[in-house]
């Protein structure tokens, strides 16, 4: 059956933060399912709520954040409704994180080995000495030069390269079903970010692994994705195959995004921005969030813009935008 | 690593030198005659100029210093002007208490201090972490001296009839003494060398001395004793590392590889023991060095207030007779042990944090 | 004026190089603001408000005269080191009233206590004023100039620090003699180490700073920023350290008054008053616990406020 292929099924995800000010919605209402083996890219500008998703599934939020509403379904089970004890279980083993700055995602007065070591220990129960040589063939599998030195070093003496590699060992160490990456190369150098993400595609090929690959830098996502999600302001606006969004994109935030890129040889006086500024969080519109910002919007439809926040419209099979000039594509 | 221990012990030297050039000096800037301040305002020219001398006042002072730091190094500090003993001996019989003072005094603040900072983070804002850091509070703001006084109050007076009695002061109570080892256990000790000086130094180390004979009585009766200095003495470092290491452990607890251990899947309490504390504990480490200082100076007041033996008392009582000797050397040995005891706290540092070794 | 983004990363943690292109009166009014949204904050600055008020008034809420020997001036007879008098309480309305006892020369304790307030709390302003003075001296001209200059300087720092610091405070005290002038000067020497690396610190980062390099090689005249720039905002964690150490040198000075080492009878000095009777301490706990209960809760209140500062001028808590 179709389900079957489906490992991961997000639905109406919105989660808030406690703040000073009140409660703040960091996610609001965001869905999007994860088949098997899919990349699925999640795109935006920073603060648009992609990381917070991510955390919110893992159970990884901090302590003033918290899931409002929502589900996530793996293989049956509501990750959202899980226990600590059973996300323990899960983390690391099944569903897997990777994280944008790999300097600092390792703790620092651990040896490496110990730390991929740890992964086995925990999720494969292995002794000591059997999660060691494990951890040695895992840091072979994702290419570092000069494994058995680096075994015993410190992270401190790794490149930032060299250091998110180690992350993907260990995320993929127990052959997960889904792993997430946070912005993996956005504190790369551009060298080695293609480095790193044909080392995911390699490992990707190897364990079958689903990945959610969450970015905001649009050459990223043409290499990499099979689906894209685009959020702006908390919500999801746009979602569908690579091919179609980047070649039609429909809503106008997806739109104005593959304008600003700059291409290479082609002469242009100025880059195209976004005009205005992302509304802040606590002092969200009441209708459309991209309103203010929005080029394509005209008179008849304005006011519904200004006063409703349209729900999401699926144009066709899997290709969907929330905006209201979809109303009546569907 | 052994570059790192070596530059350490390097710099070490000329601070030694300093701390030898600083106590000599102050020494002899102390105003008053030793000879008229032991001898009395009747002692006459004559004697006087004997009793310079004998102490080897009349030399010019550069070589009285170099003289002075040859026999430091020796570990001869001359005798004392006010009892004329040796100071070595002196030495050895009251610097065990104030160690045993200090040392009871370290290793019960660091692990209540600790235990009390840790349990502050992991229940965060809630009313233990409030009551802990206003009891914290309140401890870096109570008189160590007042402390005690009070102390000695309550279980020495008020509690007199009660099973919570403790003594208010001495090492033991009267009647009682403490058999050194070597007596115990019938080793051939000749008296006066430098070898029965130091076990004699080891066996003043009453609650040592017991535990290694076996001897119960003297055991129980000289922890009695330490418990009410001890509490007092240990009650500001105690606080001052339990609010470090709660705001140290917070914010570790927000770093990314503590994220990461959880998107590991390692259990809640593996993230604190295992990943946590170790980060943790560096900032603690960093000031034991000086809170030892704040240890040993707290000794003085301590071993007033409860009747204690100790190098504190006696060097605030040489000061006022201008017992040189006396003065020179205990400071000497305080300012030696602190920087002993730093050296220690660096380099175990160095082991605890890798990054700080490999420079 | 336009923030200039991003500049050096070798900053120390202390720093906040925002802060140093604020206007620094506004830096303060912010700062006072979250100061008094605090909890610490705002205990501490009321009991410090509260001391303050006590020591001025001292003359006005003082019954008697700190120094002033009562025996033969009453109407029955005085015991001495007697028991606090309470009328409100239950003491006998014949008997003078005497919240706090009477110490064993026959003064009323509540007064002396009192006027204590006005010793430490100028105890603990002068020292500190020495020491901040000293101290930002000798870091700022190691910092500044570098060199040999530097090396001396932090040299004799380190043989300070060498010691523990209220040893070589009675040392100081035994070379200069006891009294409380002297008591104030050792322990300044003592605690002057720790504003010296700082201040040296905050020198020494700032004249790294790509915008420092900047303005100077554009004309600008590097003392006006020394003096209008960079010293006052970089002053914020002296100014922390400074109100914490008016809390130790109290503490520290009392200490040595107990010692017989500081402030002399007839001072009422808390120390000095503790110190007296700390003998008789089975028999009259009052006149312990008293001056003790002061000391406590005068260091406390620096205490508190000085954590309440640190973190409204905690950078890293911006809003």
């Amino acid at each position: 059956m179709l389900n079957q292929l489906i490992q991961l099924e997000v639905k109406n995800l919105t989660t808030c933060f406690r703040t000073v000010k009140g409660d703040v919605t960091a996610v609001d209402d965001v869905s999007f399912s994860l088949k098997k083996g899919e990349t699925l890219c999640i795109v935006g500008e920073s603060g648009c709520g992609k990381s917070v998703s991510a955390l919110s599934i893992m159970g990884l939020l901090s302590p003033s954040g918290y899931v409002k509403s929502g589900s996530a379904i793996f293989q049956d089970n509501n990750l959202l409704s899980m226990s600590s004890n059973q996300l323990e279980k899960l983390r690391g083993n099944r569903i897997s994180m990777i994280f944008q700055d790999p300097g600092s995602s390792l703790n620092p007065v651990m040896r490496i080995g110990d730390q991929v070591a740890e992964i086995f220990q925990i999720h494969l129960n292995m002794s000591k000495k059997e999660s060691l040589e494990k951890a040695f063939e895992m840091l072979k599998q994702v290419e570092i030069p000069d494994p058995e030195s680096r075994m015993l070093a410190y992270p401190h003496e790794l490149s930032g390269g060299m250091a998110q590699r180690i992350m993907i060992a260990i995320a993929l160490a127990c052959h997960p079903d889904i792993l997430i990456a946070d912005e993996p190369t956005t504190a790369l150098d551009v060298t080695i970010q293609s480095q790193i993400l044909n080392l995911m595609t390699q490992m990707q090929s190897k364990t079958e692994t689903a990945i959610i690959l969450i970015t905001h830098d649009l050459g990223v996502v043409a290499e990499m994705a099979d689906n894209v999600l685009v959020m702006y302001c908390g919500q999801v606006v746009e979602y569908g195959d690579v091919k179609t969004v980047f070649s039609t994109p429909i809503h106008p935030y997806t739109k104005a995004l593959m304008k600003s890129i700059p291409i290479i040889g082609k002469k242009t006086r100025r880059l195209d921005a976004i005009p205005g500024r992302v509304p802040s969080l606590d002092m969200l519109p009441i209708g459309c969030r991209f309103e203010k910002r929005c080029s394509e919007k005209n008179n008849h439809i304005e006011l519904e813009c200004q006063n409703k926040i349209p729900p999401i419209f699926d144009i066709n099979q899997a290709h969907g935008s929330r905006c209201w000039l979809e109303k009546g594509s569907e | 690593m052994t570059a790192y221990i070596i530059k350490r012990l390097f710099i070490s030297i000329p601070v030694l030198f300093g701390i030898l050039l600083v106590t000599f000096v102050l020494a002899r800037l102390i105003p008053g005659d030793p000879c008229k301040a032991i001898l009395g305002e009747k002692a006459t020219v004559e004697v006087c100029e004997k009793f310079k001398i004998r102490f080897g006042l009349d030399k010019p002072i550069h070589t009285q210093f170099m003289l002075y730091s040859k026999r430091v190094v020796v570990g001869d500090f001359g005798n004392s002007i006010r009892f004329s003993r040796p100071v070595s001996q002196i030495l050895v019989e009251r610097f065990p208490v104030t160690i045993e003072l200090a040392l009871g005094g370290l290793v019960v603040a660091i692990i209540v201090g600790v235990f009390l900072g840790i349990i502050s983070a992991l229940r965060h804002n809630s009313p233990i972490d409030v009551g802990t850091m206003v009891l914290a509070n309140i401890g870096i703001s109570m008189p160590v001296f007042w402390l005690g006084l009070m102390l000695a109050y309550l279980f020495g007076l008020l509690l007199k009839d009660t099973i919570f009695w403790l003594p208010p002061s001495g090492r033991l109570t009267a009647g009682l003494s403490s058999i050194p080892f070597f007596e115990v256990w019938g080793w051939e000790v000749v008296k006066g060398t430098t070898n029965s000086k130091v076990l004699e130094f080891f066996a003043n180390h009453y609650i040592f001395n017991a535990l290694i004979t076996g001897n119960w009585e003297i055991f129980k009766d000289s922890i009695r004793h330490m418990i009410l200095p001890v509490i007092a003495l240990s009650t500001i470092p105690m606080a001052i590392i339990a609010r470090i290491t709660r705001s140290s452990l917070l914010e570790v607890l927000g770093r990314d590889y503590i994220r990461t251990a959880r998107a590991k899947g390692v259990r809640n309490k593996n993230v604190v023991s295992k990943h946590a504390l170790r980060n943790a504990m560096l900032p603690v480490v960093t000031i034991l060095g000086l809170q030892m200082g704040g240890l040993l100076s707290g000794a003085v007041l301590t071993e007033t207030v409860f009747g204690l033996a100790g190098v504190g008392r006696m060097l605030v009582e040489a000061i006022y007779a201008r017992d040189y000797p006396i003065i020179q050397a205990f400071t000497v040995m305080v300012a030696v042990a602190y920087m002993l005891i730093n050296l220690i706290v660096d380099i175990s540092y160095g082991f605890l944090d890798p990054r700080v070794r490999l420079e | 004026m336009s923030k200039l983004g991003r500049v050096s990363e070798t900053l120390s943690d202390n720093f906040d190089e925002d802060l140093l292109l604020q206007e620094p009166i506004s830096v303060w009014r912010r700062t006072f603001k979250r100061l008094l949204s605090r909890r610490s904050g705002k205990i501490g600055l009321f009991l410090i408000g509260f001391i303050f008020l006590i020591a001025f008034t001292a003359p006005i809420i003082a019954p008697y005269d700190p120094n002033e020997v009562l025996i033969g001036k009453e109407i029955v007879k005085l015991k001495k080191r007697e028991g606090p008098c309470i009328h409100m309480l239950g003491c006998d309305s014949a008997k003078p009233q005497h919240i706090m006892g009477i110490d064993g020369n026959y003064r009323d304790q509540f007064s002396r206590i009192i006027y204590g307030s006005r010793i430490s709390l100028s105890i603990g302003f002068s020292t500190v004023s020495f020491a901040v003075t000293g101290g930002v001296l000798l870091g700022a001209l190691a910092a500044f100039f570098g060199g040999w200059i530097d090396n001396i300087i932090m040299r004799v720092m380190d043989v300070i620090l060498g010691f523990p610091s209220l040893l070589l405070a009675i040392a100081i005290v035994a070379v200069l003699g006891p009294g409380i002038r002297n008591a104030l000067l050792a322990i300044a020497i003592v605690t002057l180490p720790a504003y010296a690396r700082l201040t040296r610190a905050s020198v020494l980062t700032v004249k790294e700073l790509d915008f420092v390099k900047a303005s100077i090689a554009l004309g600008a005249s590097p003392t006006r920023l020394l003096l209008f720039r960079i010293l006052p905002n970089s002053l914020t964690p002296i100014v922390v350290l400074a109100t914490l150490g008016i809390a130790t040198a109290i503490l520290d000075a009392a200490g040595l008054s107990f010692l017989g080492l500081g402030a002399q009878p007839p001072t009422p000095e808390w120390g000095t008053m503790l110190g007296s009777e700390r003998n008789q301490v089975f028999s009259a706990p009052h006149l312990v616990f008293f001056p003790g209960i002061a000391i406590m809760i005068t260091v406390l209140a620096f205490n508190l406020f000085g954590d309440g500062l640190r973190d409204a001028l905690d950078p890293r808590l911006n809003d």
